[in-house]
């Protein structure tokens, strides 16, 4: 018919525009700042440093080994072991510091830590007004609880509470071994 | 006599003056459609509306734009040079001597100030002036514009071994 | 809800009465000598402010129109539901800087805008906006619209060529070329509906569309040869006014701006504007011809200017729906539209128009159908003909150059 093409064009339109008001698909705008997008669960943007319990210093799991920052491809992370009044090496950083303007998301470190203490973080607002001071994130800034960590990554957390549950039992069953084995009697 | 009149006029004469003076064609051809629009106004000033809305279609909306297409589509846009000293003294001479004739022929005769038994200028009254006595002329007109009208669209056809 | 509907109809027909009066109350406190003057001022000073602030509304209207027909919110965050907007685009169009190229012809780039808008500001005044609300009732009321619409033309070429840019010129030339075109089948369109009314008065040709068939309105679009009439006029409006889908000269994604590319600022405020009135002015100017103007749709409502402008405003949601919708036509496809396919219909159409006029005299009970059969087949089966004929003729060949020869 003359003028087909015509009318199923407005007949489209017109759906379009009635369908706005009331069905989803019609309208696909987000409107951000106010609705922000829900983010698959294996997203990721920057790491962080996991810690256990409510208390950022004594729960890190970071023990400071280095593993990350020699590992890194962009050599982003900055670790300062915290050594005590003697000089001894505690289990502590003293300076974790990423400089995400570098951190190009790999997961590396991530990989590699023995002791599933840093993982991948979604957030995404991190724009700052210097590039140089403020693009750094400093152990204070990178710390984020165990909860928090369960909150984005629930399937992963999981499976790390249940590994580190594992090695703590088994570290209990090792120790409560060792201690109930009666020493032999040295001669 | 009223204000509006001696505005117009001096819009038909200042445009009139710039169309043959300015520099550039374009500017030339946009003061004449001042000018054009001017003597439009002088038609509604005399009650001829008619006239006057059919001056400003045609000349000014059709006219006009023919000449500044016909400028712009045939020759470079250089300015060529003003006029000088002598030829605005010779022109300023003979517009004063035609203009000093016509004058003198108009004040000598005697006016007839007839204000009625006038044809209405409506449309109506022009319409049934052409449909009536004035028909063959009328006919005659339409041919004419017709030919103009197949003689363009055969000028401006392509050859054949384009399509 | 209908209740209050017509409650609400019927106060401002009261209140179209009263601002009559009013204002003739307000006149009548002035020395005699400053009535004329007076009465002037107001009027063109409601008239610019009506449209402007209608003009304001519309390009609104248009944005979220637009956006919702393409899936998005339009702008929302200027004031609720984004309705100060138009107060935000003001300020920006008038803060911004006003760039003047070089080499532009400083005259007539400046003169530009002005002979676009005020021409078609003048072509509102002989719009009947209410009964006895003509601003200028002249008796070639329609003539003087036409005249006002062509005189508005020259300003395209002017900014096309002043600004010394390609891109311009081309924008300036085929601008010109399609409103001169389009002017043709929209004045003819026009002269059917003159011919049939005997008049080319705005207000009288109003008048002699309040007719009833008992409650239905016996507009002139309810005709065989209005109904084609109507169509061939809004699409010949829409190619005059350079509205999308025959926006090329000003093709946003074509020629950057077409004959608007060097204009910034206020300038191209004036010039968006112009174009927005000139849209106003030929919906007007097809409400007036063809819907009736300021009679009600139904014969139980009071007539009053609220239905002008509703049918304005319909129209204006109109021109946008079909902006959203089709795309731009090619240069070549939109001139074979103007004189090969639009001016013989519309000459058609004037015979159709003659046929109904002349077979009104068929009285009996069928009658009025077989009119509507005939005079509709007389103008439907050629029209599509013609169009049949026109999508046949494409002769696909390989492309021959000629370099000026």
């Amino acid at each position: 018919m003359f003028g087909k093409g015509i009318i199923k064009g407005f007949i489209e339109t017109a759906r379009n525009f009635a369908g706005s008001y009331h069905d989803p698909a019609r309208m696909v705008t987000l409107q951000y700042p106010e609705e922000k997008r829900a983010l698959p669960e294996n997203s990721r943007n920057f790491p962080f440093l996991v810690f256990d319990g409510n208390d950022p210093i004594k729960g890190l799991r970071c023990v400071s080994c280095k593993i990350c920052e020699k590992e890194c491809p962009p050599q982003c992370i900055y670790i300062v072991n915290e050594r005590d009044e003697r000089g001894k090496p505690l289990k502590h950083p003293k300076i974790f510091d990423i400089d995400i303007s570098v951190c190009m998301s790999c997961q590396i470190c991530v990989e590699v830590c023995p002791f599933d203490s840093i993982k991948m973080d979604q957030a995404y607002e991190l724009s700052a007004t210097e590039r140089f001071k403020k693009l750094i994130l400093h152990k204070q800034d990178l710390a984020k609880s165990n909860d928090y960590y369960h909150r984005i990554h629930p399937t992963e957390a999981d499976a790390v509470d249940a590994i580190l549950e594992a090695e703590r039992k088994q570290h209990e069953a090792k120790k409560s071994a060792a201690s109930s084995e009666t020493p032999p009697a040295k001669q | 006599m009223q204000i509006t009149f001696y505005i117009f006029g001096l819009l038909v004469i200042v445009g009139a003056a710039g169309a043959v003076s300015l520099r550039k064609p374009i500017h030339c051809a946009l003061s004449l459609a001042v000018s054009l629009a001017a003597v439009a106004g002088h038609f509604l000033l005399l009650g001829a509306e008619f006239a006057g809305f059919a001056q400003i279609l045609v000349y000014v909306g059709a006219v006009a734009i023919l000449m500044v297409f016909v400028i712009l589509l045939t020759r470079e846009n250089t300015p060529g040079e003003g006029l000088g000293v002598g030829r605005w003294m010779i022109g300023a001479g003979v517009a004063a001597g035609v203009f000093g004739v016509i004058a003198a022929c108009a004040l000598a005769s005697k006016a007839v100030w007839v204000a009625s038994a006038q044809p209405e200028a409506t449309a109506r009254g022009i319409g049934e002036q052409l449909m009536g006595a004035y028909v063959l002329p009328m006919e005659a007109l339409g041919l004419l514009l017709t030919v103009a009208g197949i003689g363009a669209v055969v000028v401006a056809m392509p050859d054949k071994k384009v399509l | 809800m209908i209740n209050t509907g017509l409650a609400a109809i019927f106060l401002w027909a009261g209140l179209e009465q009263g601002l009559g009066k009013l204002l003739d109350h307000g006149l009548s406190l002035l020395p005699p000598a400053w009535r004329t003057w007076a009465t002037i001022v107001v009027l063109v000073g409601v008239m610019l402010g009506v449209f402007a602030s209608l003009f304001a509304l519309s390009t609104l209207l248009e944005r979220k129109g637009l956006g919702r027909m393409q899936n998005r919110l339009g702008p929302n965050r200027v004031g609720p539901y984004g309705l100060l907007q138009p107060v935000a685009d003001g300020i920006k169009m008038l803060t911004k800087e006003d760039i003047v190229p070089r080499g532009a012809d400083g005259v007539v780039h400046f003169l530009a805008p002005l002979v676009l808008f005020a021409p078609l500001t003048l072509s509102f005044a002989v719009l009947p906006y209410g009964r006895h609300w003509v601003p200028l009732n002249l008796d070639a009321g329609l003539l003087f619209f036409f005249a006002a619409g062509s005189a508005s033309e020259l300003a395209a070429f002017m900014a096309g060529w002043s600004s010394r840019n390609k891109y311009s010129m081309l924008g300036g030339m085929r601008a010109i070329a399609q409103m001169i075109s389009f002017e043709m089948p929209l004045v003819v369109a026009s002269l059917s509906v003159v011919m049939i009314s005997g008049t080319m008065s705005l207000a009288a040709i109003v008048e002699r569309q309040e007719a009833w068939l008992w409650i239905f309105p016996k507009w002139n679009v309810f005709t065989p040869w209005g109904l084609a009439g109507f169509g061939l006029f809004i699409v010949a409006a829409m190619a005059e006014t350079n509205r999308s889908p025959f926006d090329l000269p000003e093709g946003e994604s074509e020629i950057i701006g077409g004959f608007m590319t060097e204009y910034s600022g206020f300038k191209y405020a004036v010039f968006f504007m112009g174009e927005y009135f000139g849209m106003f002015a030929v919906s007007g100017l097809a409400v007036t011809l063809f819907l009736g103007g300021w009679n009600a749709p139904l014969s139980f409502l009071p007539a009053s200017f609220l239905w002008f402008f509703a049918k304005l405003m319909a129209l204006v949601l109109v021109f946008i729906w079909v902006r959203g919708t089709l795309p731009r036509v090619r240069v070549d496809q939109l001139m074979n539209l103007a004189w090969k396919y639009l001016f013989p219909m519309t000459l058609l159409n004037l015979f159709v128009a003659a046929l109904w006029h002349y077979t009104a005299v068929w009285r009996a009970p069928g009658g009025l159908a077989l009119r509507w059969v005939l005079c509709f087949a007389a103008i439907a089966v050629p029209c599509a003909v013609l169009a049949r004929a026109m999508m046949r003729s494409h002769k696909w060949a390989p492309r021959v150059y000629r370099f000026g020869d």
